[in-house]
């Protein structure tokens, strides 16, 4: 059986599927911003398939944009996490409910 | 020949993604930041077989060059023994489980009965020569090209600011 866009595009569900898992179950702050990067990277995939299999490099300048973007975004979120660690002391969601009656 | 590549970077991708999330040997975030840069090396390959060539490399050089990095600084400053004494709360496994799976059905009945990708072929050969053409050259890309690298000027100057000891 040939290999065609709806088996990266399964692939990609799957993928962002397991990053959604990780953001609902996980309660470390970080490990559930790896989470996020690992949902950013399906939709990466998503848009690299589609481009190719339609014949259209938007879809692969658009994922050049993402990554520059989600690095930028990856080092402005540690950075606030760094600084939510050094006035609590703790990377835990459940530590960090300071809004909560 | 591609197709056994896919199947075989599809799965790696999928299990290395399992692993950080739900790694049940280990709950250290170490191990999740090890297993993500396997995923997006494996990532890479899927982007390979695309012909995606230039995203691959920048993949490799970004996501599990610097971005890891960082990520590994900032756990090195953290109590990392800490998660590994807590447990996970049943309901909420439970919960998200049953979201997630209801989603990921969703998705994929949608992806199997829309005939997406009917009668396409993979022909695009997305090498890097044309990428930059069209980054550089076209005109078309140009501007959101320059705002991006303001973008990435802003954000530097804001972790410098964010992680300062005394923010005044």
């Amino acid at each position: 059986m040939n290999v065609g866009l709806e088996h990266y595009l399964l692939v990609s569900a799957a993928l962002f599927s397991l990053g959604l898992l990780g953001v609902i179950m996980r309660r470390n702050l970080l490990v559930i911003y790896m989470s996020l990067e690992l949902m950013l990277n399906a939709a990466n995939l998503a848009l690299v398939a589609f481009s190719r299999f339609n014949n259209n490099l938007d879809g692969q300048v658009m994922v050049f944009f993402i990554i520059t973007v989600a690095a930028a975004e990856v080092s402005v979120g540690l950075a606030l996490i760094v600084a939510l660690y050094r006035k609590r002391a703790s990377a835990h969601v459940e530590d960090l409910t300071t809004m909560k009656l | 020949m591609q197709d056994i590549l896919f199947y075989i970077f599809a799965a790696l991708t999928l299990f290395f993604g399992f692993l950080v999330v739900v790694n049940p040997f280990s709950r250290n975030p170490v191990t999740s930041a090890m297993f993500l840069v396997l995923t997006i090396a494996s990532l890479a390959g899927l982007f390979v077989l695309l012909n995606a060539f230039f995203l691959a490399a920048v993949q490799i050089l970004v996501y599990a060059g610097a971005v890891m990095v960082l990520f590994l600084f900032v756990i090195m400053l953290m109590d990392i023994k800490e998660e590994e004494r807590r447990r996970f709360k049943k309901f909420g496994v439970a919960m998200g489980l049953t979201a997630v799976a209801g989603l990921f059905g969703i998705v994929a009945k949608t992806i199997a009965e829309s005939g997406v990708g009917a009668g396409l072929k993979p022909a695009f050969e997305g090498d890097t020569k044309t990428l930059g053409t069209a980054l550089f050259s076209s005109g078309q890309f140009l501007l959101p090209f320059e705002i991006v690298s303001i973008l990435l000027l802003v954000a530097m100057v804001g972790v410098i600011l964010l992680s300062k000891k005394d923010l005044k």
